[in-house]
């Protein structure tokens, strides 16, 4: 009992991962009615925005301490953060914050990238093939990754969450179960919470506001909303602008749990189409079930048990290709997904 | 015992119901057309018909045959084609390929693995589609990009592409909507010539009623998705409830 | 008259086989005459040719081709290793598991269409990575890759059996002739001659399937797939030949990597192997016959070129600049040369799609009726804008 609660706990953080990009995605394609392969690259962007401000608040003023040596004899260089000059403590409290900080520099950075995308690109490929959208996004993606790979190295740059924050719970307790049965680290309840709190968020912005109304009537018929009157194309510009802000955060909290390198944005885009598509292209609450659904299902794929017994069967790593393998299941029994709705981009 | 008998055929969207129990029994050889008002559920009748839509209830059946929960190139080759409303062509391809691919579709059956036949060496379809180009008069334009064709071109050469199949039952959905006068007696001369001489049996739905009482040997008025009425058209025209379901929209 | 009419396929056709038999001599100019990029060439033509078929004349765009070209290839080197080195069993195999894998994901992926259709092909691909990479270890020695060992069963070996890939007797990396041409050197290899041969074969059946019925009811699906079924043609079984026969021609292509090189790794699945060919149907010109082949040719011959320049070499191309200007413009540059590569091909990726939707050749069609009119007066423009695309 206690090794399933805990391989659902496990499953949530990832699976809230999946859940905020499939929502973007699932955003971005019901109302533009394009397939960005770029939104992958948008995660890995939020992700490297912490790498840049935990970079920024850790640059250091460099002082020459005369009195003392190192061991070659020179004059030991003694090296402090401005943060640290300007703030002393406080500014101490900053650089082991730099990850929540760094949610500051991501939200209107992403927002930013967002309008630079859908006015300097994605306008310009409405009209055009469905093939023409997917391949310029794709063009994109790569290109962004490559610049990042460029500027930061292809190595995973490790973002330690604060050190107050980077402990464990015992939840197992809680529960009633023996000390140490369930532990589970701080920060991945706090990325989960988070997530909740931007779903949470999102769906009552869509739910309750003017201009989310306007979204979702758009998603249900772009013409009609289009006949109205209403200037839809520049809400689906700020639409696009937060689902990147929606995206970018997921990645920025994301990367105490996954150290950012590179190509992380082209390995959660694929498994996002694939939690897009079981969840029912279109579909937001699909999205975010489809989302936590195979979230847990990875990693109870990847639970000891499950793994020796394939493992039986010479299938190695079973929790690799597990969400695949579900996906191609539920779309021959439901080629529509789990709460997908007839007519939504059938052709 | 009519080539198509419809029975019972109900359909739903949500909250309303498109089709109410409609029934039809269309005598071969003859011209049947359907009228109604806007939204009387013509449309969705013809896409019941082809496999577009599935009805909640009721049978269709063709020939004796059941058409119901075929697939849509099933039912083409049991012998029904059908001209759109808007007219669904092959816009990159040229006016001859249009019509040769129906034309190999009738002669080879839903699926043939020719892919390395030479499509030169395929004489005899290429000569029929010339033939029927001549006979809907669009031969002059066989090598345009059917995509390039004005709009009464691509109906032509839309309704040429389902003769060219020689189906048992021709459906039309209202083949003549935004024509000019002109075009618009072409066609009614054209396919008067088709039923003719053919024998083809057709269902049309029309909304231009010179069109309808100049072609149609029989008329079925559907309102609200039932059937009202249903005689010759000299009967159609004094009847009540048909004057009723069209108040203050037609001349009839 | 039509397109399915023309009757200048017999001359592409023999100036295809004279250039690629006389590859090794026209290449020499552009220092591209040696066997290892001549391969690549002729191999990665045939999976560009193959992919064509499918995207070309369907419009369905795979995300996943690259997964039938490792699949070639493990079944060609597991041959190797069973066997003996000799390339026909092993090409014979890469082109029968390709099939049956073609088959099944093509079975499963074509009952969608469009976007779900590229997305589930992307999955597809995504999972055979994976598998190959970890999950089936056993079979395709995950991350170092599958090679021969000399402790393998090679059960047709013999005594003194060739220890390089080789067709009865004639090893594929066998240089038979090289001598100087326009100051570089051209040389002759069996290895290519051998992808050669295929590459003509894969051309030749690509004219035929384009000039058939078969490949006029694929460019059907492709502009009204409706139309298609209510003609009572079934676009599912057609679709899945072209995905078929497109993923043989990839695996195919895997198959002769595998002989040229016997080895077989993970990374030649992987979604930018994918996107590679697509860029390189996409850069040629989709739909066209003779695209595809220009298209890999183009990439893989700058990718060869790309990588083999550094900073130095960008330093000595603009010393003729003043120095400011000539260290901005290395700077610049020097992201997309060496190890850069995949910066350029993205980027040469969006620049097609935006600018060049119909590939190179309709490019440079569209550059020579526009020079052509320049020289004209405007009243006898009109003749000469439907000029036929170049194939």
């Amino acid at each position: 009992m206690d090794a399933i609660i805990l391989q659902i706990l496990n499953g949530l953080d990832k699976g809230s991962a999946y859940a905020l990009i499939a929502l973007g995605l699932t955003l971005i394609f019901g109302t533009l009615g394009v397939v960005n392969f770029a939104h992958g690259a948008l995660f890995m962007l939020g992700a490297f925005c912490a790498v840049v401000m935990q970079k920024l608040l850790n640059s250091v003023k460099i002082t020459i301490d005369p009195e003392k040596l190192d061991f070659l004899g020179n004059p030991a260089e003694i090296k402090t953060p401005y943060v640290e000059l300007w703030f002393g403590d406080f500014g101490s409290k900053l650089i082991d914050y730099s990850v929540p900080v760094s949610i500051l520099l991501a939200i209107p950075f992403m927002i930013l990238v967002g309008f630079v995308m859908e006015r300097g690109l994605i306008k310009h490929f409405y009209k055009r093939p469905h093939a023409d959208q997917i391949l310029v996004t794709f063009g994109l993606a790569i290109v962004l990754q490559e610049i990042i790979k460029a500027a930061f190295g292809a190595n995973p740059i490790q973002q330690p969450a604060p050190d107050s924050l980077s402990g464990a719970l015992d939840i197992g307790v809680y529960l009633g179960f023996e000390a140490n049965a369930i532990i589970y680290p701080y920060w991945r309840l706090i990325y989960f919470f988070f997530a909740i709190a931007v779903l949470g968020s999102m769906f009552a912005f869509l739910r309750y506001t003017t201009f989310g109304m306007v979204v979702r009537a758009g998603m249900a018929d772009r013409e009609t909303v289009g006949l109205l009157g209403i200037d839809i194309n520049k809400r689906f510009t700020m639409m696009f602008g937060l689902a990147a802000a929606v995206t970018g955060l997921a990645g920025v909290m994301y990367s105490p749990i996954l150290p950012p390198n590179y190509h992380m944005g082209m390995d959660f885009l694929v498994l996002s189409f694939v939690v897009v598509v079981v969840g029912g292209m279109g579909s937001l609450p699909g999205a975010v079930a489809a989302g936590f659904l195979l979230g847990i299902l990875e990693s109870f794929a990847s639970m000891n048990e499950v793994k020796s017994f394939f493992d039986s069967i010479y299938i190695k790593s079973i929790d690799q290709i597990i969400i695949y393998l579900v996906a191609v299941v539920i779309l021959l029994t439901r080629p529509r997904g789990l709460m997908g709705k007839a007519g939504v981009m059938e052709e | 015992m009519g080539i198509l008998e419809v029975q019972n055929v109900n359909k739903r969207f949500g909250g309303l119901q498109a089709l109410n129990n409609v029934n039809l029994d269309v005598e071969e050889g003859t011209v049947h057309a359907i009228i109604g008002p806007n939204g009387a559920g013509k449309s969705t009748f013809l896409n019941c018909l082809i496999g577009k839509l599935e009805p909640d209830t009721g049978s269709v059946m063709f020939q004796g045959k059941p058409v119901l929960g075929s697939k849509p190139h099933e039912i083409n080759q049991m012998g029904i084609s059908r001209v759109f409303q808007t007219p669904e062509i092959f816009s990159e391809l040229t006016v001859l390929e249009n019509v040769m691919i129906p034309c190999f579709a009738t002669r080879d059956g839903s699926f043939t693995l020719n892919a390395l036949k030479k499509i030169g060496a395929e004489g005899e379809i290429r000569t029929q589609a010339e033939q029927m180009l001549k006979d809907v008069n669009m031969f002059d334009k066989a090598s345009f990009e059917a995509g390039s064709l004005s709009r009464g071109d691509k109906r032509r050469l839309e309704m040429a592409m389902c003769l060219s199949q020689k189906p048992k039952l021709l459906l039309l959905d209202e083949p003549t909507a935004g024509m000019a006068r002109a075009d618009t007696n072409n066609t009614i001369d054209l396919l008067r010539h088709i039923s003719e001489t053919t024998g083809i049996t057709m269902v049309i739905i029309e909304h231009d009623m010179h069109v309808v009482f100049s072609l149609a040997k029989k008329i079925s008025v559907l309102a609200q998705g039932a059937i009202i009425a249903e005689d010759i058209p000299d009967n159609i025209k004094g009847h009540p409830k048909v004057r009723e379901a069209y108040l203050g929209e037609a001349e009839v | 008259m039509s397109a399915v009419f023309k009757n200048n396929d017999k001359t592409l056709f023999t100036v295809f086989v004279l250039a690629v038999l006389l590859g090794p001599i026209l290449m020499a100019p552009f220092g591209a005459s040696y066997p290892d990029l001549l391969q690549r060439f002729a191999i990665f033509g045939i999976f560009a040719i193959g992919f064509n078929i499918l995207f070309g004349l369907t419009g369905y765009l795979s995300f996943g081709h690259a997964a039938f070209l490792g699949v070639g290839s493990y079944s060609a080197v597991w041959m190797f290793k069973l066997l003996s080195f000799n390339v026909i069993p092993a090409l014979i195999l890469a082109v029968i598991v390709s099939a049956l894998f073609a088959l099944l994901i093509g079975y499963i992926s074509l009952r969608r269409s469009g976007i779900y259709f590229s997305i589930l092909t992307l999955a597809f691909a995504e999972m055979m990575y994976r598998l190959a990479y970890s999950v089936l270890t056993p079979i395709t020695n995950g991350e170092t890759g599958l090679q021969v060992y000399s402790d393998d069963p090679q059960y047709l070996m013999g005594e003194n059996g060739i220890t390089t890939t080789h067709l009865f007797g004639i090893k594929m990396n066998d240089v038979f002739l090289r001598f100087e041409f326009l100051g570089r050197e051209a040389q002759f290899n069996f290895g290519y001659y051998f992808a050669a041969i295929f590459l003509i074969l894969a051309f030749y059946i690509s004219i035929r399937i384009f000039r058939s019925p078969f490949g006029m009811m694929l460019r059907a699906i492709k502009s009204n797939q409706n139309r298609v079924n209510y003609t009572g043609l079934n676009s599912r079984p057609y679709t899945l030949a072209a995905f078929v026969i497109s993923g043989v021609y990839a695996g195919l292509a895997g198959g002769l990597l595998a002989c040229m090189d016997p080895l077989a790794g993970a990374e030649r699945m992987q979604w930018t192997a994918s996107g590679e060919v697509v860029l390189m149907t996409i850069l040629g010109g989709a739909g066209t016959l003779l695209g595809p082949v220009l298209g890999a040719s183009f990439i893989k011959y700058f990718e060869a070129i790309f990588s083999k320049i550094n900073d130095n070499v960008l330093h000595t191309w603009f010393s003729f600049l003043p120095d400011g200007l000539e260290n901005g413009i290395v700077w610049v540059l020097h992201f997309f040369v060496g190890k850069g590569w995949h910066l350029t091909l993205g980027t040469l990726f969006m620049l097609v799609v935006i600018f060049l939707p119909g590939g190179l050749l309709d490019g440079v069609t569209r550059l020579f009726n526009w020079v052509k009119n320049l020289g004209k007066k405007k009243p006898e423009e009109e003749q000469s804008t439907k000029a036929s695309p170049a194939e």
